[in-house]
């Protein structure tokens, strides 16, 4: 069913394959073990389910569900208002970002755009909450693996990225600042140079990381040929973001169908790697963060003056119609297909989060690997439960 | 929510911008086209959006069909997503601006027929209450991306469509997900069983039918905090009737 | 200290229990010391952030804190586990650490137990933890427990051989198993006629000082060894489900384990409490002097300890094990051969 193209995957199969015989002739009795929903390496309430032959996977089943909200549900019940403070909390790392494609949905439904100066400040708030979000990660991918100094690191610098969110927002975790047709406010006095600032100090922290976890050879050990996905089967369960960037795929949607934000004015590159390992996916993600200052550097050098908002009524009713608009979040591609009959709530919201297809691909990843391995495995991949749960 | 910054209350205004001219859409018109010539008549109808989007409808008996062209034909190896939707007007649900809260009304005896229960398809059409679509893309790192909307009837009837997990094997979450919500099946998935819900749960919570239990107790949350502004005399006419209603769901 | 003691003519159980308080005490507080010193200062100031600042100055009474926290709490099990054999690990654990320092010598006569095969009690002793660890890990009734204790087993199995073969470098040249004739060997040693220093074995038994030092790392399963305790694959191992003062007993039993085997290393490749005998310091001295000299040579190499685990990340079981037979085993034998060799030579 699903093509094995990677010539290392299948030497790795039949090495497990030789492994398994022997088992068979040991007798020995299998364990399941349970990880989560409460454990430390599943970041929130994902529980997989694990059948063991000693420490090695014979089949891994994660169980999802236990944070389920229903905001498909709940979104065809409020207005598009209301459903943006819903759509923030679905990945709550990178709230700002959860909230644009949503917007731009409406907004395409409602042919309304937006001033090119809501434009900017929301393409450099996106990309700030990626960067508080894969900042996290960075540090966090260590602490999986064992090593407990850079999560301090990485907890230190993000707190300068979610103060700058915070000033102009007022929001540290949950923004809500997005509005149909513009944004709430615009940025607060002085806000750019710090921004500045904060980048100097992101791209050192980048340079911190860099030394202190991948300088190290037991991290290589640890995550090289660990979880190879081969770029087509990622793209068949639907990988997206830094996980199928990481496969060698070259796609990125801020580059390739850039909808409503402003990077298609950029300079910055698109970072792929060829192996498809957790390694890979660890060295896509910094590399990201360290494109995104740029990004957020020429935003704020050229940022346009006018107004942050266009003209929208002041009781929004969406014209009917079925609109799909997907951003390049923190996490992947985060999208919503919006249907609209004209009401003033959406008559029915498809969330396509990132972590549901990253994570759907872990029963295909975690067959044959080690217990340790599955918790590099699923730091690499790099979910968050509520975007999983919605 | 109010918003500040809004500062018209023309509802129909069209920013004013020149209107882009629509161009002819070369790579998706050749994608319909290309579908066209592999299904035949089950390519039902397709909307092209230039420039932007895709969306084509298939009949139901092609949806696998229409999966394995798109992937293996016409190169659309990345799957985004896969889900349902429930084309039937809810019977529950209530609009911000309309005078009495229909399902409060409708036991009270005030108003015969909640609301209008005819099924309304949205682009590309259809016939049935339930349709699936799905996302599909082609990605190849230099612009040449482009992603196509699926969709297809389901029948009354039965509820049953093919499965796509053959051809993408990211499908098989979605549609335990489409399954437990919608109670749609699907014919070759490997194992139809609760991703979200709790075994044993009864009902398909994103069926337009299925009640959301915390609007039955109270209407809008949200909205019956908002008083209308004193000074604000415009913001009345739609804020405050809602206010009103909710106040007397409050009472009955 | 102890030699004073002799001289007052005390009787045998008199002079056991001083001693036996004596180097309790002595044990706990280097033991605190280390623990307020790394565990909580050291490392903070590695992790940019200050560390305990409220209990006492700069948080020095923050163990005392943690330790009333910790006996207060509710002593809980799971309600399969074998209640006997739980609450007999920590105990087992903590005896093998305490049972590690009666050979160390401290000082010219403060040695509780000057026995002739010293070397070889200390690294047999030490292994007796690893049953400790067994039995909290099949009693505890949970598998991650379990998981944590096996290869808690195979870890300290695979690691004890490189400390034995790499402590047998030291023994070669010392030519005594004794711990108090190793550290007057090392003072009284010349490295090609130079005195100045004595012959502190860490200079020409580096390979085996490294390999030891290695070794300590896994038997203390510490990272980048620590995947007994793992705490984000295994949550904590063999220690999931202890809790109050009994988790307090495995506290302390690691890291006086720590400040042990960093006395062992001390007394083997650092010259232990002597000072270079062409210093020329006369025993007495030497009572006063060498507690506190091998003191601070431990403390410092449980920095080493400590700088280590707070800068890799863990390695993966058969890593590790491949590490220890592939890698250690072979360069220790190299060693032992390679040390002889000269050792006839010379």
């Amino acid at each position: 069913m699903t093509a094995v193209t990677d010539r290392r995957q299948l030497q790795q199969i039949a090495a497990r394959a030789a492994d398994a015989r022997v088992n068979v002739e040991l007798e020995t009795e299998g364990m399941t073990l349970n990880i989560g929903p409460q454990h430390p390496a599943t970041h929130g309430t994902l529980r997989i389910v694990a059948r063991l032959d000693g420490e090695q996977v014979i089949a891994a089943e994660p169980v999802a569900g236990y944070m389920h909200r229903g905001y498909e549900k709940l979104s065809e019940v409020r207005t598009y208002a209301q459903a943006t403070a819903l759509m923030n909390r679905i990945d709550w790392l990178g709230s700002f970002a959860n909230e644009v494609p949503f917007i731009l949905a409406a907004e395409r439904l409602m042919d309304v755009e937006a001033p090119p100066r809501a434009t900017h400040i929301r393409t450099i708030l996106f990309e700030m909450s990626r960067i508080a979000h894969l900042i996290l990660f960075l540090g966090d991918m260590g602490v999986q693996l064992g090593a407990v100094t850079p999560v301090f690191f990485a907890f230190r610098d993000r707190e300068f990225v979610l103060n700058q969110i915070e000033a102009a927002t007022g929001g540290r975790f949950h923004p809500y600042f997005d509005r149909i047709g513009g944004l709430k406010d615009d940025l607060p006095k002085g806000w750019i140079a710090d921004t500045k600032a904060v980048m100097e100090k992101v791209r050192t922290f980048c340079d911190e990381i860099e030394d202190v976890l991948m300088g190290a050879e037991i991290f290589e050990t640890r995550t090289r040929g660990i979880g190879v996905i081969p770029p087509d089967v990622a793209q068949q369960y639907g990988l997206s973001g830094a996980n199928l960037r990481a496969s060698g795929v070259d796609w990125d949607l801020r580059r390739d169908n850039c909808v409503g934000l402003a990077y298609p004015e950029l300079d910055w590159k698109v970072w792929t790697h060829p192996d498809g390992d957790s390694f890979a996916r660890f060295w896509v993600r910094l590399q990201e963060v360290r494109e995104s200052t740029k990004i957020i550097d020429q935003l704020c050098d050229g940022l346009p003056s006018g107004p942050i908002m266009a003209k929208v009524p002041r009781i929004i009713k969406v014209p009917a119609g079925e609109a799909w608009v997907s951003t390049e979040n923190p996490l992947g591609e985060m999208g919503y297909y919006v249907v609209s009959q004209g009401d003033l709530t959406p008559f029915r919201v498809k969330i396509r989060s990132a972590s549901f297809n990253n994570v759907s691909i872990t029963p295909w990843l975690l067959r044959g690997v080690y217990v340790p391995d599955i918790i590099t495995i699923l730091a690499s991949l790099y979910f968050i439960l509520g975007d999983i749960d919605r | 929510m109010a918003d500040d910054a809004a500062t018209t209350d023309a509802a129909t205004e069209t920013p004013e911008e020149e209107v882009e001219a629509v161009q002819p859409d070369e790579l998706r018109e050749g994608i319909v086209a290309r579908f066209g010539d592999l299904l035949g008549d089950a390519l039902v109808d397709s909307l092209i959006d230039p420039g932007v989007d895709l969306t084509i409808r298939v009949r139901t008996d092609a949806w696998r069909a229409a999966a394995d062209v798109a992937r293996n034909h016409l190169g659309a190896r990345y799957f985004c997503f896969l889900s349902a939707i429930d084309w039937l007007p809810s019977p529950y649900g209530r609009s911000m601006d309309s005078e009495v809260d229909t399902v409060l009304a409708a036991q009270a005896g005030d108003v015969a027929e909640p609301r209008s229960s005819e099924i309304v398809q949205g682009t590309t059409g259809g016939d049935t209450r339930f349709q699936v679509f799905a996302r599909v893309a082609h990605l190849n790192g230099d612009g040449g991306f482009w992603g196509i909307t699926i969709k297809a009837d389901v029948p009354d009837d039965s509820l049953t469509v093919e499965s796509w997990v053959p051809i993408y094997a990211g499908a098989d979450w979605h549609e335990r997900e489409a399954w437990e919500m919608f109670g749609l099946t699907f014919t070759g998935h490997p194992g139809l069983r609760n991703i979200y819900l709790p075994s044993g749960f009864e009902g398909h919570p994103l069926r337009k039918d299925y009640p959301l239990l915390s609007r039955m107790v109270k209407p809008w949350p949200g909205i019956v905090d908002v008083e209308p502004m004193p000074t604000d005399d415009e913001d009345g006419d739609g804020g405050g009737a809602a206010a009103e209603g909710s106040a007397e769901g409050g009472d009955s | 200290m102890t030699g004073v003691l002799s001289a007052i003519e005390l009787a045998y159980w008199q002079q056991t229990t001083i001693r036996l308080l004596a180097g309790l005490v002595a044990v706990l507080l280097l033991t605190g010391g280390v623990v307020y010193l790394y565990l909580f200062k050291f490392v903070s100031f590695m992790q940019s952030r200050l560390g305990p600042m409220e209990a006492g100055p700069y948080g020095s009474l923050q163990l005392l804190a943690e330790v009333g926290k910790w006996i207060q709490k509710e002593d809980i099990s799971t309600k399969d586990a074998d209640k006997f054999i739980f609450g007999l690990a920590p105990a087992v654990v903590l005896v093998s650490t305490f049972l590690m320092f009666v050979v160390i010598p401290a000082g010219p006569n403060a040695v509780m137990a000057d026995l002739g095969t010293g070397i070889y009690y200390v690294l047999a002793i030490s292994s007796l933890s690893v049953i400790g660890i067994l039995m909290a890990g099949w009693a505890s009734a949970n598998k991650y427990a379990l998981m944590g204790a096996l290869r808690a087993g195979g870890q300290l199995i695979a690691y004890e051989l490189p400390l034995v073969l790499g402590v047998l470098g030291v023994v070669i040249q010392a030519g005594s198993l004794n711990l108090q004739d190793i550290v007057y060997a090392q003072s009284n040693g010349e490295i090609f006629g130079i005195s100045a220093i004595g012959n502190p074995y860490i200079l020409t038994q580096f390979v085996a000082f490294a390999i030891f030092m290695i070794a300590v790392q896994a038997e203390l399963t510490q990272t980048p060894f620590d995947m007994p305790i793992a705490e984000s694959e295994l949550v904590a191992g063999y220690q999931v489900e202890y809790s109050g003062i009994r988790f307090l007993v495995y506290f302390i039993a690691e890291f006086a384990t720590a400040v042990g085997f960093a006395a062992i290393a001390s007394t083997l490749f650092l010259g232990g409490w002597a000072l270079p005998a062409s210093w020329g310091f006369s025993d007495t001295a030497m009572h006063v002097i060498g507690p506190i000299n091998v003191s601070i040579k431990a403390v410092f190499l449980v920095g080493v300890v400590f700088w280590v685990r707070f800068t890799f990340p863990r390695f993966r079981e058969d890593q590790l094990q491949r590490l220890a037979w592939k890698g250690l085993i072979p360069l220790a034998l190299a060693n032992i051969v390679v040390t002889a060799i000269l050792k006839v030579v010379f």
